[in-house]
């Protein structure tokens, strides 16, 4: 007796259980493996799994076994030129010629020593924000630029020529002619029934006055018939726009950095991880994300990501340098009107002594009205300097928009974040 | 009227792609039942679930339990099948049967209508009537019992995670897994299992168990009834009372189970869940070759019928051939394909090269083979099919004409030994000595070290002792150690282990390790 039973429908992800329990396990693996694979990757490029390794010794569920030496005798197929009594060199040093494939090395690209398998999406992510405890990166309400953007708005007598709706024009001038046409018509028919019956009376009783009348009043009515125009500047109908206010959907993120001598690759890592949320976090949040990475030290210099974060440079430093220079790229590319403007900031906190009060003029004069958040974190267990504290004033003028956070650890991060948050609940 | 209507639906099956459907497969398992039950293949009923191929890999990674608890090393095979699969390193799931009544087998939907067909003889009537009719089988397991049986310690580890804490149930989980081999009765009839009963007793059992244990710990178990010899250094005899347990016990599980100190009641139950299911799966490790082999020996055989009663066409034919070739190839040791012997290959030949002695021996045949020459050969495949084991089949039925189709040779490796030597090959002289050495490499006894429980110290310090029965030298690996600190987590005392070498203690090993080490 046999029957078949259809369970495509049932649950899958039977095993989901098992495998978080096996990611759970090894998380501290799992987590060096990302925050590596983190450090690799672009910060645009966090939407996807990783395939990580695992070194097998560290998972290997022990059981008691054999090892090398001793007597064996192992029975193999596929012999071709052995005899028996015949002797053989040990294969490179370990025992076991045949076995069930003892320690072989694989060719196909990785060793056989490490256990290698994929996290999801989301498991990725998960662990790049372990430890960070983000919350869900949730839609909020944010205090958007507000963008006009011409919408149609029925049909006008004035426009320009290229929104002529010539449909609609077409019609008007139709009808325009129509109701001009038609009182002449009507006129010119009675004037020719007029003139038939004048010309069709008996010569005698013609009246030649009346004749020539009627003919006149005859060519003058076909004349008018002929000028009324096909299409006067009258009838002409425009498509109608009107400019309504929107919110912009775009939205530039200016990472802005410290490289010089005293920011380690450490602190750069952390920074990293700083700028990552913050695009995870806008790009949830808006159509469009660009980025802008500016780099300074004693002079600020706009360049890609790759040597944002990994170009070494020495020198001193000097913050407004940066500033003056995301106002540029501001007022050239992105006019505050069309864009949504986040600035990220990180530095260990050193400043050359006198430009920390020309940063806060350059802040609270130029680019706070201007930008929707501006968040600055400060790498540093030491203690805080000159920069912190003018900072600390701008902050005190802009609650709503401006974030300052000292980060000893990656973990620290997010406590910029509940900030941001935070505030934008409650706004 | 019927005859031609039979004809025409033949041919409409004939006529097939590689497509299928529910009335496909109804067609073909009933044809497939009518010829298996031909060759008298006794079978539990089947039941046949159609799945996804993401299911099959849930499937897979439960290691064939159709119900598992919940254990983190699950999804490290999980994980490891689908990153293979994603590679497309592996077909998945040839077959994947479950030895229960009725016996449940997966086919996934994926799969074309020859490979359907294939399964179904295969794992259907092929293992299933493995399952039946083998005798190690008919004596460890329980196949009506087994499904009942999972969904209990399922739920019973479930509710200990409750209690306890997921953590406290996967550390106690890793510790028995890694005795799991050792949780087997290897000569003794283990008690039948059943959910039902199990979960009936259960409360009782956890009570009883508990005080029972107190007894052994708590007041020292009596000596023999034997005459105490007085000794000047210990007048009142208190260093002889003999062993505890007075035999070595081969059952690792089973000894802490009944005698771990300090295990509470659960932790008790869930030894006893995993030796349980060790046991179950016990047969299926000492059966590889012969329970592949009967299976792709009857798929071949079931598939070929189909061909000549004109029920599969050439396409599906031929398609069939293709895939039997590549799941009975064997490549040999030097080939970089190579991962030791193929279960199904060997299997297959064997069986094969039974029939053939029996319907067409050559003169060899007769002198090796003497009472199997001119038997009826289906009644020699049950006999084989029925009452061996690996071990034991290769040892009675590997043929001179297998070992030289498969070029086996065997290899003599000693430590003591700087060369290695070939021992005997495929020719006169040797095939009774490659026999016996393949034969020995299925034995489990042999594959694994024997290690059995020595003492309890139970009026001492509590440490349990093991004893490992060193065979031809063969050390203990590394591993060792990581198993001795599970053992010594379930023991909760020291644990020591002596390798013993013609009784005499060679090496010894202890966990925790001594100060200094």
């Amino acid at each position: 007796m046999s029957y078949f039973i259809d369970r495509r429908a049932n649950a899958r992800h039977k095993s989901a259980v098992n495998r978080q329990r096996f990611l759970q396990r090894y998380r501290s693996h799992i987590k060096r493996a990302v925050e590596d694979s983190v450090n690799r990757r672009s910060i645009t490029d966090m939407e996807r799994g990783e395939k990580i390794s695992i070194p097998s010794r560290d998972i290997s569920e022990p059981v008691f076994r054999h090892g090398q030496g001793g007597k064996r005798t192992i029975v193999s197929p596929g012999n071709k030129e052995f005899v028996e009594g015949d002797r053989l060199r040990r294969p490179g040093g370990s025992g076991g010629g045949g076995g069930a494939g003892e320690g072989s090395a694989s060719n196909q690209g990785e060793g056989v020593d490490e256990f290698a398998f994929s996290l999801t999406r989301d498991e990725f992510l998960e662990f790049v924000f372990d430890g960070l405890e983000l919350p869900h990166l949730e839609r909020k309400q944010l205090a958007d630029v507000e963008e006009v953007r011409p919408v149609r708005a029925g049909i006008s007598r004035e426009g320009v020529p290229s929104r002529m709706n010539i449909v609609r024009s077409m019609r008007e001038a139709q009808a325009r002619r129509i109701a001009m046409r038609a009182p002449i018509k009507r006129a010119l028919q009675e004037a020719r029934e007029a003139l038939e019956l004048e010309e069709h009376k008996d010569p005698v009783l013609r009246n030649p006055s009346r004749v020539k009348e009627l003919r006149d009043e005859v060519e003058r009515l076909e004349k008018r018939l002929e000028t009324v125009p096909f299409i006067d500047t009258y009838d002409l109908r425009y498509n109608n726009l009107v400019d309504q206010p929107q919110p912009s959907n775009k939205a530039v993120m200016f990472c802005v950095m410290d490289v010089s001598g005293s920011m380690t690759q450490t602190h750069k890592d952390i920074a990293k991880r700083f700028f990552l949320l913050l695009y995870l976090f806008l790009e949830r949040n808006y159509e469009k994300v660009e980025l802008v990475f500016i780099r300074h030290h004693t002079a600020a210099k706009e360049v890609d990501e790759e040597e944002f974060f990994y170009s070494r440079e020495t020198g001193g430093t000097i913050v407004s340098s940066a500033l003056n220079l995301l106002n540029e790229v501001i007022h050239d590319r992105y006019p505050p009107g069309q864009w949504n403007l986040y600035v990220a900031q990180a530095s260990d906190g050193d400043n050359w002594d006198d430009d920390s009060t020309n940063c806060r003029h350059i802040l609270s004069d130029k680019l706070m009205p201007l930008l929707q958040y501006y968040a600055y974190v400060e790498i540093t267990p030491h203690a805080h300097q000159a920069l912190w504290e003018e900072y600390e004033r701008v902050a005190a003028h802009h609650p709503e928009r401006f974030a300052m956070q000292q980060i000893v650890e990656a973990g620290d991060i997010y406590s910029v974040f509940r900030e941001l948050f935070r505030r934008r609940v409650v706004a | 009227m019927a005859e031609i209507g039979t004809i025409t639906r033949d041919e409409e099956f004939l006529g097939k792609g590689s497509d299928w459907n529910f009335e496909d497969l109804e067609h073909y398992q009933r044809e497939i039942d009518r010829i298996a039950k031909d060759y008298r293949l006794d079978t539990y009923p089947n039941q046949i679930e159609i799945i996804t191929s993401e299911q099959m890999m849930d499937a897979y990674a439960s290691v064939g339990m159709p119900v598992g608890y919940h254990h983190w090393s699950f999804g490290k095979q999980f994980l490891s099948v689908e990153q293979a699969y994603r590679r497309g390193q592996m077909g998945l799931a040839y077959e994947l049967v479950i030895n229960s009544d009725p016996c449940i087998a997966y086919l996934m939907e994926e799969n074309t209508l020859m490979m359907q067909i294939l399964v179904m003889a295969h794992a259907c009537y092929g293992h299933n009537s493995f399952f039946k009719g083998n005798y190690l089988f008919r004596t460890w397991t329980d196949a009506s019992a087994i499904v009942d049986y999972l969904v209990f310690a399922r739920r019973y580890i479930s509710e200990c995670e409750e209690r306890h804490g997921v953590e406290a149930v996967e550390r106690l989980l890793d510790a028995c897994h890694a005795l799991q081999s050792y949780g087997v009765d290897r000569y003794k009839r283990p008690s039948p299992i059943s959910a039902e009963e199990e979960a009936k007793r259960q409360q009782e059992r956890e009570a009883y168990l508990q005080t029972q244990v107190n007894a052994l710990w708590s007041t020292i178990p009596q000596p023999p009834r034997e005459e105490l010899l007085q000794d000047d250094d210990d007048p009142l005899g208190l260093h002889q009372r003999g062993r505890y347990p007075s035999e070595p016990q081969e059952n690792l599980l089973y000894f802490i189970e009944k005698n771990a100190p300090l295990l509470a009641p659960w932790q008790r139950e869930v030894v006893r869940i995993v030796r349980k299911l060790a046991q179950y799966f016990y047969p299926q490790r000492q059966t590889q070759v012969m329970n592949e082999g009967w299976a792709t020996f009857w798929h071949y055989t079931i598939m070929h019928r189909l061909y000549d009663e004109k029920l599969i066409g050439e396409g599906i034919m031929l398609e069939f051939l293709q895939s039997h070739t590549a799941v009975v190839a064997q490549p040999g040791f030097d080939s970089p394909y190579y991962n030791g012997i193929n279960p199904y290959a060997l299997g297959f030949a064997m069986f094969t090269d039974i029939k053939r002695i029996c319907e067409h021996p050559t003169e060899e045949d007769r002198r090796w083979f003497p009472d199997m020459v001119g038997s009826d050969w289906l009644e020699t495949l049950h006999f084989a099919m029925n009452n061996f084991k690996d071990e034991s089949f290769i040892q009675q039925f590997l043929s001179p004409k297998v070992m030289r189709d498969l070029k086996l040779f065997a290899l003599l490796d000693d430590d003591r030994d700087e060369m290695l030597e070939i021992a005997a090959i495929h020719d006169d002289q040797g095939y009774k000595q490659v026999r016996e050495a393949l034969s020995i490499q299925y034995a489990l006894g042999h594959r694994e070290p024997n290690i059995q429980v020595w003492e309890a110290d139970v009026r001492g310090d509590r440490s349990l002792t093991l004893r490992h029965v060193s065979n031809d030298r063969r050390p203990l690996d590394k591993s060792v150690y990581p198993v001795l600190r599970h053992l010594h987590q379930l023991w909760g005392f020291a644990i020591k282990l002596e390798s013993v070498n013609d009784h005499e203690v060679t090496q010894r090993y202890q966990w925790p390790l001594p100060e200094g080490e």
